[in-house]
């Protein structure tokens, strides 16, 4: 019986990491909405706010895709 | 195909009517969170959870080129120790589904084959190294990777979006919940359905019907896939229930940390090879996120039935894998007698679920599922006691000239 501690310790690892950088860009993106929504409503903008989120939620459709492409794969 | 014979098809029956259950069962994994937040209507989210599911078990062979090799010895298992094992499996999961308990349909598959291989050919034929590293070890450990994974990314979401709020944050936190889920679903279809089809395809294998090594023919990949669709859309609405508000209460942007941590330390363990069960995972990162909040509670009486009921999966479903296995090797009417226990002890298990109906329509209800004595009474009673009073009141005019004429009937008969 070998148990493979490896295998175990990057599993936690990758959950960990990921899941938590993904959590959180993906938060920022919200944030990001959010701003400008409020800022609409005062009658201004928010560009900069609103292209943050959209590269926010790039880059969590990014990584929604490379977890397809492992389900596939 | 062809010298299909009778014992062949009903294994083959067995294992679509397991994978039915599996799909029933394990639609709370994919689907409980974004259901108790609210994300999806109930019967959008588990139709969803169905199509995916179907895609899913298209995609890929490997899991079910993996399961029929590794755990038992595949020489010498015949047909009916493989349906002795389906049915210790399916009726441990129609039992925790009954009492709404989430358990890993995996291991209630392990612990059946296991159960009817040693029943079959003694201890020496289970890989007692391979009992501990892909099962014990893996139960303990999914619930903390993915639980902790939810923990910090729930705290970590609660500090960064402190200023996330109104329609804008609420459409956002939406549409993450779906997507994860749907990758939830997605590997859930991957993997779960192709235990389905390397059992059927162990069984074709051994009866001799099909080359061993070959991969699962196309019929069996399609009507495992429809079955575990099926079994999803159908959907265990008591174990939702569990999951989605039994264990703690759970805000949209806990749930979408709660899920991406699901589908994170799902597809990560698939990778790296250290498969973690769905349902595990999941339960672990429902509770995670839950503590993860300021305040958040984590209801530890059911979470303590839950793990309970983890801990007897396996060998409950050994147990009645190996008694069912004892019994088919009677000979065929013992076959005929399992296979009638079945069915009839599932029968059985409908009607007391009847007594408490748990459905899409009251699945986000009860905060905790009450016992089901408690609740099955609380149901039933009400609706008898008021229905007959408020009848009586507004019948009470007309009511002197029936209640006379009646007794009155009798006797005129006679």
């Amino acid at each position: 019986m070998k148990i493979d501690w490896a295998a175990l310790g990057s599993v936690f690892g990758v959950s960990l990491v990921v899941t938590v950088a993904l959590v959180g860009v993906f938060t920022l993106g919200v944030v990001g909405l959010s701003l400008r929504e409020r800022a609409t409503a005062r009658g201004g903008s928010a560009a900069l706010a609103a292209t943050g989120a959209y590269v926010c939620f790039a880059a969590c459709a990014a990584a929604v895709a490379y977890g397809i492409h492992l389900i596939v794969a | 195909m062809e010298s299909f014979s009778l014992i062949l098809a009903i294994v083959v029956v067995t294992a679509l009517a397991f994978d039915f259950t599996n799909g029933f069962h394990d639609t709370a994994n994919a689907m409980a969170t974004t259901i108790s937040t609210g994300a999806l209507k109930p019967k959008v989210a588990v139709a969803m959870s169905a199509v995916l599911n179907l895609v899913g078990a298209f995609l890929s062979v490997e899991v079910a080129n993996t399961i029929s090799k590794g755990l038992v010895d595949e020489t010498g298992i015949r047909p009916e120790v493989i349906f002795a094992a389906l049915v210790g499996a399916i009726l441990w999961n129609l039992l925790t589904w009954l009492v709404g308990l989430p358990s890993s349909s995996s291991h209630a598959l392990m612990g059946g084959l296991i159960g009817a291989t040693v029943a079959s050919a003694g201890f020496g034929a289970v890989h007692n190294g391979v009992l501990v590293t892909k099962v014990l070890l893996p139960a303990v450990a999914a619930p903390i990777v993915a639980g902790l994974a939810a923990l910090f990314a729930t705290r970590l979401s609660y500090t960064v979006g402190k200023k996330a709020e109104g329609k804008a944050a609420e459409k956002g936190y939406r549409a993450g919940q779906i997507a994860s889920a749907g990758l939830v679903s997605l590997a859930h279809g991957t993997n779960d359905a192709q235990k389905t089809m390397g059992i059927i395809t162990l069984a074709l294998v051994a009866g001799g019907s099909i080359a061993p090594d070959s991969d699962p023919p196309t019929w069996v990949i399609l009507s495992a896939g429809l079955a575990i669709a099926l079994g999803t859309y159908i959907g265990g609405w008591r174990i939702i229930r569990t999951m989605g508000k039994g264990l703690t209460e759970l805000a949209p942007q806990q749930g979408f940390a709660a899920q991406t941590s699901a589908a994170t330390a799902i597809l990560a363990s698939s990778h790296l090879g250290f498969s973690l069960s769905t349902t595990h995972v999941v339960s672990g990162s429902v509770m995670g996120a839950g503590l993860g909040r300021k305040g958040g509670v984590v209801r530890w009486s059911t979470a303590t039935r839950m793990i309970v009921a983890w801990a007897l999966t396996l060998p409950a479903a050994a147990l009645v894998g190996a008694l069912a296995e004892k019994v088919t090797g009677l000979g065929d009417w013992g076959t005929a007698v399992v296979a009638v226990f079945l069915v009839s002890s599932s029968a059985a298990i409908w009607k007391l679920s009847r007594r408490e109906v748990v459905n899409h329509s009251n699945v986000n209800d009860a905060e905790e599922p009450a016992g089901v004595v408690t609740t099955a009474i609380a149901a039933v009673t009400p609706p008898p006691a008021s229905v007959p009073v408020t009848e009586d009141l507004s019948a009470t005019v007309p009511a002197p000239t029936t209640a006379e004429s009646a007794p009155a009937a009798p006797p005129a008969a006679v």
